[in-house]
């Protein structure tokens, strides 16, 4: 009895152990790939393998443009929340007007940022994962590597790229749609003329706030494309593997998404 | 045709020691292949002929040993260095590996695009289109992957990997999933690579039927060690159990170490 619960221990330690290790091993991995990917970007040109610019725009409408009219309804109903859930509390102090300020602040240092970086993590970070994993399966980065053409270089850096740029844009785009949405609702409700709104949150809010939201949605989009690509190469095991990346790397962008952004929020504030 | 020509050795793999894992795949492995000639490694599943074919590829950092291409060891080549010798190479996987989101004439042009640039978009199309005529597919550039046949994937799959004229050329299991026309045709085209661009030729395949008919040498492989190497006659007339059995589709008649066996079924053994 006692030996068998020994035993139990050891292995719930060595597992323990081994997970450590793993998770050690791809952190590792992670920064590698952003270290290469980023070399890629820079040095491509001069070991004459650039970077191929349409491959980035092409990333770029499929993560960006097309995110768009889902960003818009996504943050635009944020908006909306954001007023309905102040003007209730506000409602305590007869201060139902200063939803305004509440609305620009959390939309811009926090909601636009957070809700475009769950969606990208949700449509393209999948769909990251998703590709590099099929062509895996089917020996396409084999047939890559074969042929002088260094996968990082062709599929991480123009993804990473393209995220760059993208999901900032798409921030200030769901910033914009998450205002539009509170002006609506305070109109309606509360009288509200739009240019009263619009006057108040440009009054209230600081370049410091955007940019808030602008930097961690950098940290956002570096996320998304880390994890996406890294769970697509790791793929082993058919059509069920890519399933399991697809899922893992949305989990997970989506975790550590909202992890760094207590912690990005905690030290940009202090 | 090979043994009479004068042989200047393009591939020559020293001492191969591949693990997978803890596990040991290739146990010293010495194989010298010749210019223009067809090279078959055969062997059953398991016998290491796929992972002798991964590090003859590149991708993969052998434990110890040495493989040379052209004079250039491999495991020891800096990127840019492999990165040239990479152009001399040409590579036909088992499931041809088509970019699926590119036509077949962009597959086939991918690599000029890649490592010739300056070329002019024309010039390109015209050479992939030539490429295509060479494997018989004339006129499909403009299909996607997913619309082509098996057969057709693989000849593309050539098509891309001859594009840029590469001296040594690496088949991995042509003949798998093929019908026995197709994979006749298939054959034909191996022969013609050799003859017609003086290729260097690596096929990897445990057909025994197109393997006998183009090899100029074949190399049979078994338990990550080579079991002997010879032309068609030689390997036919061996006396070598395991040769004997694989040819003849025989079960190979193993013995059993009782002690092993048991470790196996309790589960009890150190770990492999």
């Amino acid at each position: 009895m006692a030996e068998s619960s020994r035993r139990g221990a050891l292995l719930a330690l060595e597992n323990l152990g081994r997970r450590s290790v793993a998770a050690v091993e791809e952190a590792g991995y992670v920064l590698a790939l952003f270290a290469e990917s980023v070399f890629w970007i820079f040095a491509g040109p001069v070991y004459k393998q650039p970077v191929r610019v349409p491959a980035v725009f092409t990333q770029m409408v499929e993560t960006g443009i097309a995110a768009a009219p889902i960003v818009f309804i996504l943050s635009f109903a944020v908006g909306v929340m954001l007023a309905i859930q102040g003007i209730h509390t506000l409602k305590t102090f007869g201060a139902e007007s200063q939803v305004v300020v509440g609305i620009a602040l959390s939309e811009t240092r926090e909601f636009g940022a957070l809700i475009t970086g769950i969606l990208v993590a949700g449509r393209s970070g999948s769909a990251l994962a998703a590709r590099i994993g099929t062509m895996q399966v089917n020996q396409e980065i084999d047939a890559l590597r074969v042929m002088g053409i260094n996968p990082v270089r062709y599929l991480v850096s123009p993804a990473l790229l393209a995220m760059l740029v993208m999901v900032p844009t798409l921030t200030f785009f769901a910033d914009l749609a998450g205002l539009l949405g509170g002006a609506i609702y305070c109109a309606l409700e509360l009288g509200l003329s739009y240019s009263a709104y619009w006057d108040r949150t440009i009054e209230v809010l600081e370049v410091d706030d955007v940019t808030q939201g602008l930097i961690k949605s950098t940290v956002f989009a570096t996320i998304i494309a880390l994890i996406g690509v890294t769970n697509g190469f790791a793929v082993t095991g058919g059509a069920e593997g890519v399933g399991r990346a697809t899922t893992r790397a949305v989990v997970l962008s989506i975790s550590y998404i909202v992890v760094a952004d207590m912690l990005f929020t905690y030290f940009l504030n202090r | 045709m090979a043994t009479t020509a004068p042989r200047t050795p393009v591939i020559e793999i020293e001492n191969l020691v591949t693990h997978y894992g803890r596990r040991q795949i290739l146990h010293g492995v010495d194989l010298t292949i010749y210019e223009g000639e067809i090279m078959i490694i055969m062997g059953g599943s398991g016998s290491g002929k796929s992972t002798l074919l991964r590090f003859l590829l590149g991708l993969g950092r052998p434990t110890s040993g040495s493989i040379r291409m052209l004079g250039k060891d491999i495991t020891q080549a800096s990127p840019m260095e492999m990165h040239e010798l990479r152009k001399n190479m040409g590579v036909a996987f088992q499931g041809g590996a088509l970019l699926s989101s590119m036509t077949v004439g962009e597959n086939v042009q991918l690599p000029l695009r890649e490592h010739h640039g300056h070329l002019d978009e024309k010039t390109m199309q015209i050479m992939a289109r030539l490429k295509l005529e060479v494997v018989n597919l004339g006129g499909f550039e403009d299909l996607m992957p997913s619309q082509l046949s098996g057969g057709m994937i693989k000849r593309a799959a050539v098509a891309r990997a001859i594009i840029t004229d590469p001296k040594m050329m690496f088949f991995d299991e042509p003949s798998a999933g093929l019908d026995p026309v197709v994979s006749a045709e298939l054959d034909e085209l191996i022969l013609r690579l050799r003859d017609a661009m003086r290729m260097t030729i690596v096929v990897v395949t445990h057909e025994l039927q197109s393997a006998f008919k183009i090899a100029d040498r074949i190399t049979v492989l078994d338990k990550g060690r080579i079991l002997m190497t010879g032309t068609v006659q030689e390997v036919k007339a061996s006396d070598n159990d395991r040769i004997q059995s694989l040819l003849n589709r025989r079960v190979s008649t193993e013995e059993i170490h009782a002690e092993e066996y048991l470790e196996r079924l309790t589960m009890e053994a150190r770990t492999p």
